[in-house]
């Protein structure tokens, strides 16, 4: 996997290509620093009591964090923060982060779909997270070296 | 009161210029773990050929936001926010956010759909420069839970 500023070239990434797998652990702390950074500050994303009187497990993670873990191992694997031109994901299940240290886990992972043109690939990521799929239908076309 | 279907098509008003600061694309890098200097460091940024800082690719939804609470809140609309957890999210980019971008964004309803007792609100919301550069297609489905 390149280091974050070297760049994936596009004639290594063949159809297949299995993109080395990561994990993010994800913190309550983690929680409040995105809310803060996102504008998001939805109340099931840092209240225990409230996101259980809804129904809900333990608070959860917002999406637009998984998504944005989704993203950045894709750039990282790009070498090019900017490298995205389209990305879209469903939000499956929720990311349930408990009042711990360790937080949750998100195990996310990508193979490459086809090749495009422009030095473009498309790539399905996958994301999973205490058993269950996080992400469905994640892709995202990448622009590559 | 249900999510109105009135309001499918329906394109709301632009919301107020948001000026894109290498500050808060570093703040959103932070939270995020992206590490990459292209997003903290002008002179990376520019040596990559970028004409400043760039912001990750789900930084969009930071924009976006403010007009698509234009959206959600409309009173006429009907969208019980308790009861709504977000569904999909999608980007388009003709390229990145950068610092220095000011932009203004607008959000489109584009259907009102029902399956069982969840209804279904799909957004599409434009992100352009004040110069009229077409930036970013943002579409957002959001879930909400019947009673």
């Amino acid at each position: 996997m390149p280091s974050p500023t070297q760049r994936q070239s596009y004639d290594q990434a063949e159809p297949g290509t299995e993109l080395a797998p990561r994990q993010y652990q994800v913190t309550r702390r983690d929680l409040v620093r995105y809310a803060g950074a996102s504008g998001d500050f939805n109340v099931i994303h840092w209240n225990e009591r409230v996101a259980k009187s809804v129904g809900l497990p333990n608070v959860i993670a917002h999406g637009m964090l998984t998504m944005a873990l989704a993203g950045r191992f894709l750039t990282e694997w790009a070498g090019d923060p900017g490298a995205i031109t389209e990305f879209g994901v469903r939000f499956s299940a929720p990311v349930v982060v408990p009042d711990d240290d360790k937080g949750a886990t998100v195990e996310i992972g990508g193979t490459v779909a086809e090749r495009l043109d422009g030095n473009q690939v498309a790539v399905d990521v996958t994301a999973r997270s205490d058993g269950a799929k996080v992400l469905s239908r994640a892709r995202a076309v990448v622009r590559l070296a | 009161m249900a999510i109105n279907t009135d309001y499918i098509g329906r394109t709301f008003e632009p919301s107020e210029p948001y000026e894109v600061s290498r500050v808060k694309i570093a703040e959103f890098a932070d939270a995020i773990g992206e590490p990459s200097p292209l997003c903290r460091d002008r002179a990376a940024a520019q040596a990559a050929g970028y004409p400043d800082v760039i912001a990750p690719p789900t930084f969009a939804i930071v924009v976006s936001s403010a007009g698509s609470a234009k959206v959600t809140h409309d009173p006429g609309l009907g969208v019980n926010y308790a009861m709504i957890v977000h569904g999909e999210q999608s980007f388009a980019h003709a390229r990145p956010l950068h610092a220095g971008d000011v932009v203004v964004t607008q959000s489109t309803i584009e259907s009102i759909r029902s399956a069982g007792n969840m209804t279904m609100l799909t957004t599409v919301t434009q992100i352009r420069t004040v110069d009229g550069e077409h930036v970013c297609t943002a579409r957002s489905t959001l879930v909400e839970r019947g009673a």
